[in-house]
């Protein structure tokens, strides 16, 4: 495959207002020929991603040899600070123990339904931290823990799943985008975010994530396209689970891999073990930096196993062996960080129970937070629809209200004639 | 390289926002016109152009909409004027444009974007139930997305399949949208104006066979209109219009089919009858009020509309009016649709289209002998 040096090449984006000529933003002069001047490799080995994923701790917890870890010429990362692995790894356990609890609060009936990342916490985390402040994120159903990592209250975070409304923190406010069950459409979201912010001169950078099933979707596409196209600064991260509930990727994609799809779109794309977060932080800050730099969108792929079902509803054993299940559990990416933390001498028991506290603390807020039974309100069902409710839903509310009043009156009724 | 636009990144609900705009809105616009006869076209361009103008936060973008100016020449002249950063072109896919609307309102823009065609806008169907429809509702208010989805919608040009479906009614049926659609040049102004300045979404239902049409205007006097409908907080927005007074039955008609029914209004009048005839303007919010006062008064009422009759805006109104109006009512309610078929070839389309005779013998039906 060889992608014509003219691609690179198309004539720097004509700035042409009276003719609009081509190029929307400040597209061709693109982010291939900035990154081949940058790296000094080929537009190809800039968009295709490295041979091999990138791996910086392996599933034993040691680090692999530079040579092993599947970098090569400008495909090459950096080992994060220690502080920022020590950091990660706090968010990891406390990842895991949230992941833990709600389940537990599912089984308990105090939540609808949850969408566990268990085994995916690695991703969760990095893809929480390599975003700055006034960066942007747009978070699958499975994301919870990202949301949590990024700030958003725990509880907050799970009103959807436990049924209060369909959302329950200040997208705006957060710069994180309300968990829904549609697929690859917040990727478009992302992208326009992106878009507005570049319009105006400001250096966000927005993180859009998706699953491996998602990459399916219509709007995997239209929004990856959009991004190359408008040059936008968005890093798509693909958490590659293996299932889209029950169908495994091989049924939806036969690509050599999701991340080569990104040098259809004009755009980089690399693969990460997305149980080391320590690679993740690697590849997705370098994403983020680049896309800030301004060298367009690129798309990160994260191999990584959902160890639990698709969620409480589903039955994991219909479709995959428990053989497969249990070769992933020895890749688990808490247990390889902590050797790697304890053996490189930054992990202690202290430390460790340090962190399983304020993991625990969480757990606890989960649970309080869960267990309180918080009264919904009816006439929020005509409250937002629109800014000012139409005469219409004036009409309804007003029907609702008296529903209820009339309710109440003939309860009220019923125990004073119990009394007697 | 770098397009800048500064803006007070005001989307997320300030309210001083729509005053700054209608102030920048009458120093801007220089050109002053007194009346004259312009299309439906160029008042629907003109209202973008003074927004624009008025309020850097405002996007116009879609399909061929740049250079070209639309395949109906709606954003005529847009980009030469305001650059390439506020009018473009994107990629040919409508769920991406309505997608990265989304996200741009979301972050401080007022996007007005352009579906080509009716039935091209299905691909966006999810964005636009899905989200742009339930973003304000699931955010309990805290994200609105202040956008307006430009759609050239119904038949009556010849055109090929898909690219005359009313396509209203699917809009309608979802919470959390408005839907405008102007009849006259003067509305297209005001109209589109008007769901500009929404801090929710609308979509602007622009009936394609009404864009040459020309009427007198004063487009001076339209700004001066909105400047003070801002400044007021009046603006005409969901109210319904009487296009033409009458006694004897009441016409309600909306977008493409008001002509026809104030034609019809007109022959009927020869024949000693007076029709009124409302324009309904805004299907969503609906105003309840203006049409039932309308047949409260006549007593007699016939629904015109070219969209399929069954499960329709048509089947709303008519429920709509003998819920409120029954007591009033000397016959039942008649519909004048389209046929429960898809749009026609354009050999075939006059068989469909809702015409002046339909409407007469429906009006005709109506019960006078009692």
């Amino acid at each position: 495959m060889t992608i014509s040096a003219d691609h690179t090449a198309q004539h720097p984006a004509s700035e042409d207002q009276t003719t609009g000529a081509p190029a929307p933003g400040s597209a061709p002069e693109d982010a291939a020929s900035e990154a081949v001047r940058k790296f000094g490799i080929s537009v190809e080995d800039y968009m295709l991603p490295a041979r091999h994923q990138i791996q910086m701790v392996g599933p034993d917890g040691t680090l692999n040899p530079h040579a092993e870890q599947g970098t090569q010429p400008g495909h090459e990362y950096t080992l994060p600070g220690d502080e920022e692995l020590m950091a990660a790894y706090e968010q990891l356990v406390v990842g895991r123990r949230v992941n833990d609890q709600n389940s537990a609060l599912v089984r308990q009936g105090r939540m609808a339904v949850y969408p566990s990342s268990h085994g995916q916490e690695a991703c969760q985390v990095a893809a929480a931290l390599c975003l700055s402040e006034g960066d942007w994120m747009f978070p699958t159903y499975r994301d919870s823990v990202a949301v949590m990592a990024r700030g958003v209250d725990p509880v907050q975070t799970m009103t959807l799943f436990r049924g209060d409304w369909h959302g329950g923190y200040d997208a705006a406010k957060h710069k994180v985008g309300i968990q829904c069950t549609p697929l690859t459409t917040q990727l478009l979201h992302g992208v326009g975010v992106a878009h507005a912010a570049k319009l105006r001169g400001e250096d966000t950078v927005v993180l859009a994530m998706c699953g491996d099933g998602a990459t399916s979707e219509g709007d995997f596409h239209e929004a990856l396209n959009f991004a190359a196209v408008f040059h936008l600064p968005v890093v798509f991260f693909v958490q590659n689970n293996q299932y889209a509930i029950s169908v495994p990727l091989a049924h939806q994609s036969v690509a050599p891999s999701l991340a080569h799809k990104a040098v259809g779109y004009g755009m980089a794309g690399e693969r990460v073990d997305g149980n080391d977060i320590v690679a993740l932080l690697a590849v997705l800050g370098r994403a983020v930096r680049l896309a800030r730099e301004g060298s367009g969108p690129l798309l990160v792929e994260a191999h990584t196993y959902r160890m639990q079902a698709h969620t409480n509803a589903d039955d994991a054993t219909r479709y995959r062996q428990d053989s497969e299940v249990a070769e992933w559990v020895a890749k688990d990416p808490l247990s390889r960080m902590k050797t790697y933390l304890t053996d490189r001498g930054l992990l202690d028991d202290d430390r460790a129970a340090g962190i399983a506290e304020k993991a625990e603390a969480v757990a606890t807020q989960l649970r309080d937070g869960l267990s309180e039974e918080v009264p919904v309100e009816p006439q929020d069902l005509f409250k937002y629809v629109f800014s000012t409710p139409t005469p219409q839903l004036k009409e309804q509310s007003a029907m609702l209200a008296d529903e209820l009043a009339r309710d109440a009156a003939s309860k009220a009724a019923s125990k004073t004639e119990a009394a007697k | 390289m770098n397009p800048t636009i500064t803006t007070s990144s005001e989307a997320n609900g300030n309210v001083s926002a729509a005053t700054a705009r209608a102030a920048a809105t009458a120093a801007a616009v220089a050109d002053r016109t007194g009346p004259q006869t312009i299309t439906l076209a160029k008042a629907l361009n003109t209202a973008m152009a003074d927004a624009m103008h008025a309020d850097p936060s405002i996007l116009v973008f879609g399909e061929d909409v740049g250079m070209l100016g639309g395949v109906f020449r709606i954003t005529d002249g847009l980009t030469k004027t305001f650059g390439r950063s506020r009018c473009f072109d994107t990629p040919l896919a409508e769920s991406g444009i309505v997608g990265m609307a989304v996200g741009m309102a979301m972050n401080g823009m007022r996007p007005v974007i352009e579906m080509q065609f009716d039935a091209f806008a299905y691909p966006a169907f999810e964005q636009i139930v899905s989200h742009v429809a339930k973003m304000h509702n699931r955010t309990k208010g805290a994200v609105k997305l202040p956008m307006v989805i430009r759609v050239p919608y119904a038949g009556g040009i010849g055109g090929v399949e898909h690219h005359c479906d009313s396509s209203e009614a699917y809009y309608a049926h979802t919470a959390g949208l408005k839907v405008f659609t102007p009849a006259t040049v003067a509305d297209g102004y005001r109209m589109l104006r008007e769901a500009i300045d929404s801090d929710d979404p609308v979509m602007f239902m622009e009936p394609k066979k009404l864009y040459w049409s020309k009427d007198q205007v004063d487009l001076d006097a339209l700004r001066a209109e909105h400047t003070e409908n801002t400044q007021r907080g009046t603006s005409s927005e969901g109210r319904a219009a009487v296009a033409r007074p009458g006694t004897d039955a009441t016409l309600i008609a909306y977008g493409p089919s008001v002509p026809t029914a104030l034609a019809a209004a007109a022959a009927a009048a020869e024949e000693g009858r007076s029709l009124e005839v409302i324009d309904v303007r805004s299907i969503v919010p609906f105003d309840d009020e203006t049409v039932c006062a309308s047949v409260r008064k006549t007593g007699r009422a016939v629904v015109i509309a070219e969209a399929h009759g069954f499960a329709s805006v048509s089947s709303e109104i008519v429920a709509r009016v003998q819920e409120r109006c029954f007591h009033h009512l000397a016959a039942p309610i008649r519909r004048v649709t389209g046929f429960d078929v898809p749009y026609p070839a354009p050999k075939l389309e006059h068989y469909y289209l809702p015409g002046v005779d339909r409407i007469l013998d429906a009006v005709d039906d109506l019960q006078w002998e009692d």
